[in-house]
């Protein structure tokens, strides 16, 4: 069903492809999407009537990541730390203040809009708010041949087709051509989102919180769904959320972000069950669980609780910028800025930010807490 | 017993659309005390928010139809005139709402709205309400509050703003909270920050919460009283261990079911409920989760198409279901053995 493949133009290029910054997992097959030092600040004004720069919001602060065609990345951190302005940066929705974006070997970071157009229809992107991203006034056969409208794309067998074709894909009614969005429940405008993201037979999608509105139904149906689309079609997914067990239950690699930076990235398994970087733990001891009865044999986890509170990215503490909140924390962290490296006992592509890393645990419930912060 | 601080009893709202009346909610009863929280959980369009907007005489009386009490310390608020509802909303009872970027004003900085609101109920001082947004925004936990007050929501993260929005809703001390998925924007560590603040509160000052959230390890972790809903009514009802300890109604298993759960196996699709959401316009007749549901077979021929279950008893731990208690057991026993539910 991807035979239309709409635009051959920009089929990976071959010979431009080159090793990046060094901090890719090292695979053979050249990365579909890949950023190399990407930064993103935004100015902060204050006066009322004579504005004055007061400084900067280091929203994304030079990070390195790769996405490889057909398969999700997942993106996690503390709110605020930059994970939608990455997002917002991949799909081209924000100019980038420095470093570069590489897509299928080719240089989009400052690409205008005209060299952008073939691309455009490759990357989508899935909004997490399903209220306000839908157009109140279209139908939603109107909101999924939106795209297909703008970009000029006209598909075998004609639009109003291909439209029916996504609604069954995502699993509504093609009756549901001439609804209205106010229409539908959350978890049915979710895939409404969907369908329109996959109207233009995208190669990845940008997916920003796809499910957090979502009660843990709709959002089992939603997650079953993007997993599905990802086997039949081999869609790349960036996919940015929260909730750690979704997180975990649909991305093969997982990097955490805090304030700007990527403090750590491993494939699925190696960072759940081993991961390295202080902060890590800390989340994935914060998770909430139901278990009123934990599983046998790994007792009650106890949550990190972290100390002190969120720096800010206007001015973000020197060294490694989890220094403030760290019960490891040394003099070096201040002094010098840990680099995103393979440490002694990781596996290949496991890559964590940290002078002083924790144990290699055997399980992400034997988190070592420190006594001195519980 | 006397009644609760805050009490809901046979509450229904009707939506008079075009397509016909959506019963958003039908009968549902709740108590809420002083010091204590209840987590509401429940399908997306069971009529949550509803609950909560009624209950803060938030609806529009156009188009919303309410019928049923609805208790505050006491004092009927169906009906209440409006300025009697905005002198208790924000000092009173206060709300943090589902969509923050909706509910902030984009032309105003944080700043000013949250002073504002202390200001209205106070009659502070511009200089005061303003220092009481930095004090809030700091208690919040948003980094360098001096700066970022004078910030417009745009400029926050999607989890800056709905912590701008708690900062709004906290910022008077309110006796009662309803916090409408107030946690779903953030992250785990943020979101347990949150929790313990709205715990803080509520251990100076007595304040009762309605939690509504879809998570339910949040619920597990800081409620006291949990609450299911579907279709408009509550299906389920009793304290935390019960329900999730020991949960009687089949929606109740689907809802555990379909957690994704960080020990999980990740080769495994995730189960949700099957079937679609109920029609609001034509609820199913008799228990409104019939069509969805796997067991009506055990319940006794044709009862579930055609009577309503009730919830009982009317405190304690309760279900709307017509199994009896012992196959409810059995069946939970057999979904615990098969891993579906983890307790
Ligand atoms: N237009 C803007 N102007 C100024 N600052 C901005 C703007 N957009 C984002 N920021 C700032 O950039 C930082 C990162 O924001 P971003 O939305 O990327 O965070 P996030 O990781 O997606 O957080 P969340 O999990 O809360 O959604 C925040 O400090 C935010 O305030
Ligand atoms: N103004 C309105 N007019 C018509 N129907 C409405 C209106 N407001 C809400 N509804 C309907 O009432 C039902 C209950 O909505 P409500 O917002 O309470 O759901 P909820 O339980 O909060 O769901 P979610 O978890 O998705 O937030 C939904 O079917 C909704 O479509
Ligand atoms: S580098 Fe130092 S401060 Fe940073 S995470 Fe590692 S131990 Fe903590
Ligand atoms: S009353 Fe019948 S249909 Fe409803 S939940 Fe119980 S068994 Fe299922
Ligand atoms: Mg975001
Ligand atoms: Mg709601």
């Amino acid at each position: 069903m991807k035979e239309t493949g709409p635009m051959e133009e920009t089929a990976p290029e071959r010979d431009t492809a080159q090793a990046g910054t060094g901090s890719a997992a090292g695979r053979a097959a050249e990365p579909l999407l890949e950023l190399s030092g990407l930064e993103k600040h935004f100015p902060i004004t204050s006066g009322l009537v004579f504005k004055r720069q007061a400084g900067r919001v280091h929203a994304v602060d030079g990070i390195d990541l790769t996405v490889h065609a057909g398969e999700t990345l997942g993106l996690v951190g503390e709110s605020g730390c930059g994970k939608s302005t990455t997002g917002r940066l991949v799909a081209r929705l924000l100019e980038p203040t420095g470093g570069s974006i590489r897509y299928g070997g080719r240089d989009i970071t400052h690409a205008s809009r005209r060299e952008l157009r073939p691309i455009r229809a490759e990357i989508q992107m899935i909004f997490q708010d399903p209220y306000s991203s839908l157009n109140p006034r279209h139908t939603v056969g109107g909101i999924i041949r939106g795209p297909m409208e703008i970009n000029g794309i006209d598909p075998p067998g004609g639009r109003d087709r291909r439209v029916r074709e996504l609604l069954e894909i995502v699993g509504l009614n093609p009756e549901h051509y001439n609804r209205f969005p106010h229409e539908f429940s959350g978890g049915q405008r979710q895939r409404i989102g969907v369908a329109r993201a996959l109207a233009l037979d995208p190669r990845l999608i940008v997916a920003d919180e796809p499910v957090s509105a979502l009660d843990v139904s709709i959002q089992a149906q939603v997650v079953n769904l993007l997993q599905r689309l990802q086997r039949e079609l081999g869609i790349a997914f960036l996919f940015i959320a929260h909730d750690l067990a979704v997180v975990r239950h649909f991305s093969q690699r997982v990097a955490v972000m805090y304030l700007g930076k990527i403090v750590e990235i491993a494939d699925r398994d190696s960072l759940y069950e081993r991961p390295r970087h202080p902060y890590t733990h800390a989340l994935l001891s914060a998770v909430p669980e139901v278990g009123l009865e934990s599983a046998p044999g790994t007792g009650p986890r106890e949550r990190i609780r972290l100390a002190g509170d969120v720096p800010s990215p206007i001015a973000p503490p020197s060294g490694c910028r989890f220094r403030t909140r760290c019960w490891k924390a040394q003099e070096k962290c201040a002094a010098e800025e840990p680099p995103l490296v393979r440490l002694e006992g990781n596996r290949e592509g496991h890559l964590t930010a940290c002078h002083f890393p924790e144990a290699p645990t055997v399980h992400g419930r034997d988190v070592v807490l420190d006594p001195a912060l519980a | 017993m006397s009644t609760p601080f805050l009490s809901v009893q046979d509450l229904t709202v009707d939506f008079h659309t075009e397509d016909g009346v959506v019963h958003a909610v039908d009968g549902l009863s709740l108590g809420v005390e002083k010091g204590t929280t209840l987590g509401v959980v429940g399908e997306s369009g069971s009529g949550k928010s509803v609950t909560a907007l009624a209950v803060l005489g938030l609806h529009n009386p156009e188009t919303a139809k309410l019928s049923g009490e609805i208790l505050l310390d006491g004092r009927e608020l169906i009906g209440a005139p409006r300025s009697v509802m905005e002198r208790i909303r924000g000092a009173k009872a206060a709300m943090i709402f589902q969509d923050p970027l909706t509910s902030l004003s984009p032309y105003h900085t944080i700043g000013k709205q949250i002073g504002e609101v202390f200001r209205r109920h106070t009659g502070a001082s511009r200089a005061a309400a303003r220092d009481r947004a930095v004090e809030m925004l700091t208690r919040v936990g948003i980094p360098q509050p001096k700066l970022r007050v004078d910030d417009y929501p745009h400029q926050f993260s999607g989890g800056m703003r709905q912590r701008a929005m708690i900062a709004m809703a906290l910022v008077c001390d309110p006796d009662l909270l309803i916090a409408d998925e107030p946690t779903t924007a953030l992250d785990v560590t943020v979101q347990a920050q949150i929790l313990d603040l709205l715990r803080d509160l509520q251990e100076q000052t007595g304040t009762a919460i309605i939690l509504i959230t879809h998570d339910l390890g949040v619920v597990a972790n800081t409620a006291h009283e949990v609450l299911v809903m579907y279709a408009g009514r509550a299906v389920e009802r009793g304290t935390v261990r019960e329900v999730l300890g020991e949960p009687h109604h089949p929606y109740t298993w689907g809802l555990l079911a379909s957690m994704p759960r960080l020990g999980a196996p990740v080769d495994v699709p995730l189960r949700p409920v099957r079937g679609a959401p109920p029609s609001l316009i034509n609820v199913p007749s008799g228990c409104p989760f019939h069509p969805r549901c796997d067991y009506p077979a055990l319940a006794g021929p044709g009862l579930c198409r055609a009577e309503r279950p009730e919830l009982s008893p009317h405190r304690g731990h309760g279900d709307a279901c017509h199994l009896t208690l012992a196959r409810k057991q059995e069946i939970v026993g057999t979904l615990v053995q098969k891993r579906e539910i983890v307790r």
